[in-house]
């Protein structure tokens, strides 16, 4: 129970510098495209914000929930699959009813392969996950009016247009992004304070003791597959849409369900900023690391390989020291920066 | 302490890192041709990656040190490491799409289909001429709705055609196909698919049964493919693996009975990396080749002489050296050469812009003659591309494994392109008409 108290309602007093730090992210998000490079907006600040998202959606469900899911790929490819085949084949729907259905049918079937939850835990309960991460690649390549027939079974960006507006350039991508973004973390962030998210972490905390505080256990822990799975999906979406601009079922594979869990892990749990911390983390570090070596110049030096095969041991590297240092994630780190920095004001003034 | 330690190594690495790369260089390639090379070197599939980027290389070293560079310009290789992925050859491509420091890029020489195929609408917005060597979207030979986008030398349509017309040579001429059974063991993907039409116009044309199996990726388990193969009594099968598969297959083959030698495996199934590590099983094994294998090219040996006994050579293991994939590298940057100097004559020695490199694509006209004089006599076979035609003339040889190493069987087959021109062509129209776009305004020259 303490731990139940210590969440949420602790980060209260803090709400100040809180607010301004919103703010300025609001502000830095809106300059951005107009300074940066369609480099920047294309390949780093989406793909970070899009497996962000899909972090939080698992989040929800690790973090808050204390299950597990190895399938958050398997449900981002479900969204990217229905947004393609609700544009396709009804096109009378708007883009952004088109993504919230597709978000609710990932939740449907993110629900479904959540029912193993009500009767196992723990370790056992990501075999289940494991299986629609297989599933659902095997679908969508085996059957393929989900890619419409296309000889080569991918899916492309249907037209990015909203009321008429078309999307389809870079800032007009990233606009969509960081919309769809925003929303969603509004919803995130309420959800969690809201009776649903309290019931969550009670379960995390110990299911025992939720049920008998009268907390419809089986009930909630399908209820965080199902939104996960939604965030998962709309995530889904836009990585396929909005940053690919094509995809296929392989785009989806196991190594991304790993990389959304590692986004969660790195970034920390039961943290919302830490997920965008954990995919700027797992986005940017290798292309940091490979634009590095080009600028030290090193790449003229030392063999190709060499240094590709080195950057990946370096990467490893970082991400071992990092859990060492601060098993709780980058997101404590931060935390803990922001305390340091707003307690040494008051210590400075006369 | 250690949150100050951990703060600074994470900040030094994000930031710093990526500001440096924007500082650092103050345009001091100006005047040389950027090459941006999207390699994969980690990865499963970086075995097929390494030799082919050690050709391309050595090959420009050549140019650019031996020959002074091309027409006197350099070319400036910048290697990005994709780990076979599409999501870092996109950054790769955004990195290096506008050139880097001074050096601009006129061509792009792709090296994944799956990147390709993704890059189809972001090379149409940015204008930027994207080269398929021996494999893209066969509908995209049609310049006029994809203007941006080369699958040279070879697709996989025509390369059914040869193969069903090596069959029809080994029985006796096409009239004998009747009856004949041809199963088509393919890679469940995409690229395995692709022949699946081609071949059911074929079986339709001359009347031999077409039988197609798919075996799933990765394909390390065809045990009951290969049954259902000796089952339906095949006679020949074609071969159309990727990575694992290819060996495991031939070694299934062995194990069920299945004579090699009527086996012809398709471009991506015929390197040494597809038979070695069948042993045995692998020989009599044939195979479609579009880069033969072998030293014995007269460039090869000029490579061997200026660039590799130079100590200037991108091979680690030297015994790759005229390997499939090397030689896919080295045909790969004769190719690139040969289009920037046809761009050079209409347009001055300098670095070429893209809109310039896709007219010296579009131009592009390699005759025998040439080959020879670059001393490719065997390697390459004839290519000219015009604006409404962007593959050229495909053409394959037929090898066979001796266990050693491959033997050529026959010279340049074409294959049937006129049976599908139609088919092909249909498929682009329809493309054009799904995302309608505008008819292309008749190219200049």
């Amino acid at each position: 129970m303490t731990a139940i108290i210590s969440q949420a309602p602790a980060d209260r007093p803090v709400l100040t510098p809180r607010t301004v730090l919103l703010a300025l992210g609001l502000v830095i998000l809106a300059v951005v495209p107009v300074i940066g490079s369609d480099y920047w907006l294309n390949s780093l600040i989406v793909p970070t914000l899009v497996m962000g998202l899909a972090g939080v959606g698992l989040n929800l469900l690790t973090g808050y929930a204390g299950l597990v899911s190895l399938g958050s790929a398997a449900f981002m490819s479900i969204g990217a699959f229905s947004t393609y085949n609700l544009i396709l084949r009804v096109p009378a729907l708007p883009l952004p009813v088109a993504l919230i259905v597709a978000g609710l049918i990932a939740a449907s079937a993110g629900v479904l392969f959540g029912l193993p939850s009500l009767r196992i835990k723990g370790f056992y309960l990501s075999a289940s996950t494991l299986g629609a991460q297989f599933f659902f690649e095997w679908l969508f390549t085996n059957f393929h009016w989900f890619s419409n027939d296309s000889m080569s079974l991918t899916i492309s960006a249907p037209r990015l247009a909203i009321f008429g507006h078309d999307l389809n350039s870079p800032v007009g991508r990233y606009s969509l992004v960081v919309v769809t973004t925003l929303l969603l973390l509004w919803l995130a962030h309420n959800l969690i304070d809201s009776r649903i998210g309290r019931d969550w972490m009670a379960i995390r905390d110990m299911d025992t003791a939720a049920a008998v505080a009268g907390i419809p256990v089986g009930r909630r822990k399908l209820l965080a597959y199902g939104v996960s799975s939604f965030f998962c999906g709309i995530a889904g979406a836009l990585w396929a849409f909005c940053y690919l601009g094509t995809a296929d079922a392989h785009a989806f594979d196991l190594d991304k369900s790993f990389q959304v869990l590692f986004i969660v892990i790195i970034g920390g749990s039961a943290s919302i900023l830490g997920n965008f911390l954990g995919a700027a983390f797992i986005v940017l570090t290798p292309i940091a690391l490979d634009i590095l070596v080009q600028a030290l110049g090193l790449d003229g030096i030392v063999d190709h390989g060499t240094v590709s095969n080195m950057l990946r041991i370096v990467f490893g590297a970082i991400i071992i020291l990092l859990l060492i240092k601060e098993p709780d994630g980058l997101a404590s780190l931060i935390g803990r920066l922001a305390r340091r920095l707003s307690a040494r004001p008051s210590r400075g003034t006369p | 302490m250690t949150l100050h330690k951990t703060l600074a190594l994470f900040g030094a690495l994000l930031l710093g890192s990526t500001s440096l790369s924007a500082a650092a260089h103050a345009a001091d390639h100006d005047g040389q041709q950027l090459y941006p090379l999207l390699s994969y070197r980690t990865g499963p599939y970086a075995p097929s990656g390494i030799p082919q980027w050690a050709g391309i290389r050595d090959y420009l070293t050549y140019v650019n040190d031996v020959q002074g560079g091309v027409d006197g310009v350099k070319v400036f290789v910048q290697e990005c490491e994709t780990a076979y992925t599409v999501e870092r050859a996109f950054e790769c491509y955004e990195r290096y799409k506008n050139g880097y420091d001074g050096a601009p890029v006129a061509i792009l020489m792709g090296t994944s289909s799956g990147f390709d195929a993704a890059a189809s609408e972001k090379v149409r917005a940015d204008k930027i001429p994207l080269v398929t060597n021996a494999g893209g979207r066969e509908d995209a030979v049609d310049g006029s709705v994809f203007p941006y986008q080369f699958p040279l030398l070879f697709d996989y349509w025509t390369e059914a055609s040869i193969v069903v017309d090596y069959v029809a040579k080994q029985v006796g001429g096409y009239d004998k196909l009747k009856g004949l059974k041809i199963a088509t063991l393919y890679h469940d993907s995409g690229y395995g698919r692709d022949t699946i039409e081609p071949l059911a116009t074929l079986s339709k044309k001359y009347g031999f049964e077409d039988i197609e199996i798919p075996v799933p990726h990765p394909g390390e388990q065809q045990q009951a493919q290969w049954q259902q193969i000796k089952q339906q009594a095949a006679d020949w099968v074609f071969f159309r693996a990727w990575g694992v598969m290819a060996p495991v297959g031939i070694k299934t083959a062995a194990r069920v009975g299945f004579p090699a030698d009527h086996i012809i495996g398709d471009i991506w199934t015929g390197s040494e990396e597809d038979v070695r590590p069948a042993g045995t099983a692998a020989k009599g094994y044939l195979a479609v080749s579009v880069f033969p294998s072998g030293t014995d090219f007269k460039v090869s040996q000029t490579l061997k002489k200026d660039v590799i006994d130079a100590g200037k050579g991108d091979l680690k293991d030297q015994s790759k050296f005229g390997s499939v994939y090397y030689n896919a590298g080295l045909v790969t940057a004769i190719i690139y050469i040969e289009a920037l100097r046809t761009g050079h004559k209409q347009f001055g020695d300098r670095p070429l812009t893209a809109a310039e490199g896709q007219w010296a694509l579009e131009h592009l006209d390699i005759t025998p003659q040439r080959i020879e004089e670059l001393g490719a006599t065997g390697l390459l076979s004839p290519l000219k591309v015009t604006a409404s035609d962007h593959e050229g003339s495909p053409a394959a040889k037929i090898v066979q494994w001796d266990g050693k190493e491959w033997h050529a069987k026959t010279d340049w087959l074409n294959g049937d392109r006129a049976l599908f021109h139609d088919a092909i062509f249909a498929k682009a129209a329809a493309y054009a008409k799904e995302k309608s776009l505008p008819a292309r305004e008749a190219a200049t020259n």
